[in-house]
């Protein structure tokens, strides 16, 4: 997929910049990411990844320039924005003292779903994802792939635009992670826009296009094919080691 | 509000599903108070008593009877004179001395009543008043024995004069067990909220939380509400374990002094909250409101040592302990049977703490984690 046929970008910067104090976490990026897009936002930690994410899921303010995720001012509409992304961390965000469906349940009535919508959507989620079985189970007894997947589904739960990705697959084994990225390109065959952090470089390779962030700077935005053409390289490890060996704020 | 009401209703998931959180909930506050106050209270059992009797007549000989078939006196020492009973409670041989004028026996017979004096060592107070309440009550009962025996004629009446030695005032009676109760509620009801944001963010859930459209009052008010609900029961109970098990009296309104225990109890949930929008973990949040709860409210209140006596800046900084109101409305409310008129003041701090601590909590929470 390629940003120049698209229609209306889902999520669009303009020289998007935070400062903290004298610290310029994220400097005048600009993107625009198309509806169904996979977005790849690359970094080495603090060069600002994070902020950025942040300030695009209406957490924190910018301080300068522009930016609107699904059709929402961020500066403006930050709680209208918030209806229309579903959001997914590192950690998997499931009440593990709370079963497959009660979590789902509450997941729903956070976003304000109709009692008789979320018992439908739930019957639907736990068919896809063959937890029939589970529906009763305490999340902290699943294994670890399930809740990933169960964590992501939920996060789709609401029928959002965007959905952010923060290092989803941190600490799953590859066969899972190969699984993840099936339901990732699923979401995205439906027409859901995948913002999605991540330090695994063979991830980078699935995504359509990817950024790659340097000190506050996107210094590479491009598909995978493209970056590596661009620097000359075989794989992705080698397009983002040649961007980051140059950081400052590398921590 | 639907958001809201799932919200509450996952918190009772999360309070139900770990026994832990009940333990602390119930079990520690039933402990503690029965602990606290049974310590200071002593329970009775053969206390020593001095017997001074100047009558040596048969009422005076089946009172003593009464006295130490009882259980709960024993008979240590039969003193001749008052300087014998002194000198008994100056060397802390007995707790007690019952003394019989002379002419008890006879004036029971034939005026119908006469006077039994009480003098009890009041250096420990709960102590002192209990064995006064508890002699009272077995000579009552022997008065009333006594009565059918003359019918017609109006019952003998035998007229306990109580004396209490060493701390006539009684000035720091009653104080334990109101200072306990306040400790005790805000402990248990800080430290549980406190834990429970901070587990949200080692999770990773409040992140979650925060990105949706649920706003930040709601999750606040959400995770007070169920501690609230579970607190005013815990607050009963205590309450009960003062009136009956402790014998505190209650004598102002009821009404009133479970109202004021609410407002208490929203004062330690909002400073919970405060406390686990700071900490980043669950044991950090148990520190926090271990070391800034327990120790600022067992030295500061008024609990443990008088106010009055504070130097002056230690005096400025127990206006800031809530449990020090709580506890002179507690006092005011059930040992002096004072009512709003008297104690809106220290009603008023209370409120003006939960709605500052609430701001506060509120405008913490959005920093921190945004």
């Amino acid at each position: 997929m390629s940003t120049t046929t698209a229609p209306e970008p889902v999520i669009r910067c303009e020289k998007l910049t935070k400062r903290f104090g004298a610290f310029t976490a994220v400097d005048a990026i600009s993107f625009a990411v198309a509806p169904g897009e996979i977005f790849g936002f690359l970094g080495a930690n603090g060069a600002g990844k994070t902020t950025a994410m942040r300030m695009l899921c209406g957490l924190l303010g910018p301080t300068e320039g522009r930016a609107s995720v699904a059709g929402f001012d961020v500066f403006t509409q930050p709680e209208r924005i918030k209806q229309h992304i579903g959001y997914m961390s590192q950690k998997f965000s499931l009440y593990e003292d709370l079963t497959v469906a009660e979590n789902i349940r509450f997941y729903g009535g956070v976003y304000g779903l109709a009692t008789a919508a979320i018992r439908g959507k739930t019957d639907a989620l736990l068919q896809r994802l063959g937890l029939q079985g589970e529906r009763n189970t305490l999340v902290g007894s699943l294994p670890l792939g399930w809740k990933q997947k169960l964590a992501f589904s939920v996060a789709l739960l609401h029928d959002p635009a965007v959905v952010f990705l923060d290092e989803p697959t941190g600490g799953v084994d590859p066969i899972t992670r190969r699984q993840f990225w099936d339901l990732i390109y699923e979401a995205a065959a439906r027409g859901v826009t995948l913002f999605i952090t991540t330090h695994y470089m063979d991830e980078a390779e699935y995504c359509d296009r990817v950024s790659i962030m340097v000190d506050g700077k996107i210094e590479a935005l491009d598909t995978p094919a493209g970056l590596k053409q661009q620097f000359g390289v075989d794989t992705m490890d080698e397009v983002f080691l040649h961007l980051a060996r140059g950081a400052k704020n590398a921590e | 509000m639907k958001a809201f009401l799932m919200f509450v209703r996952k918190e009772f998931y999360h309070i139900f599903r770990d026994p832990r959180t009940l333990l602390v909930l119930f079990g520690m506050p039933v402990a503690l108070v029965t602990l606290f106050g049974f310590a200071l209270t002593n329970e009775i059992k053969n206390a020593d008593v001095a017997v001074l009797d100047y009558d040596k007549g048969v009422h005076a000989r089946q009172v003593q009877n009464r006295l130490f078939s009882s259980g709960y006196f024993g008979l240590r020492d039969y003193a001749r004179s008052y300087p014998d009973v002194s000198a008994a409670f100056r060397r802390g041989q007995v707790k007690l001395a019952v003394v019989f004028p002379a002419g008890f026996s006879q004036d029971l017979d034939h005026l119908g009543h006469a006077q039994v004096q009480l003098v009890a060592d009041a250096s420990d107070q709960n102590t002192a008043i209990s064995l006064v309440n508890y002699a009272t009550a077995i000579i009552r009962s022997y008065e009333q024995e006594a009565a059918p025996r003359r019918s017609g004629a109006p019952g003998p009446r035998v007229e306990a004069v109580s004396r209490l030695y060493f701390n006539p005032g009684l000035k720091a009676a009653y104080t334990f067990v109101p200072g306990t109760m306040a400790l005790i509620l805000l402990l248990v009801s800080a430290m549980l909220t406190s834990i429970t944001i901070a587990r949200e963010k080692e999770t990773g859930t409040m992140e979650v939380l925060l990105v949706s459209p649920m706003r930040q009052l709601p999750i606040i008010i959400g995770k007070i509400l169920p501690y609230f609900l579970l607190s005013f029961i815990n607050g009963l109970i205590i309450l009960a374990l003062g009136v009956w098990a402790l014998h505190i009296p209650e004598r102002g309104s009821l009404p009133l002094l479970i109202a004021e225990t609410l407002l208490y109890i929203l004062v330690a949930l909002t400073l919970g909250v405060l406390i686990s929008t700071r900490a980043a973990s669950q044991q950090t949040a148990m520190l926090i409101s271990m070391l800034a709860l327990l120790l600022p409210t067992l030295i500061l209140s008024g609990f443990l040592f008088p106010i009055e006596s504070m130097p002056l800046p230690l005096q400025t900084i127990s206006r800031l302990i809530p449990a020090r109101y709580f506890i002179v409305i507690l006092k005011g409310i059930m040992i002096k049977g004072l009512g709003l008129r008297e104690l809106w003041r220290e009603t008023a701090v209370l409120l003006g703490m939960a709605g500052g601590l609430l701001l506060l909590a509120l405008g913490s929470l959005k920093n921190r984690l945004a």
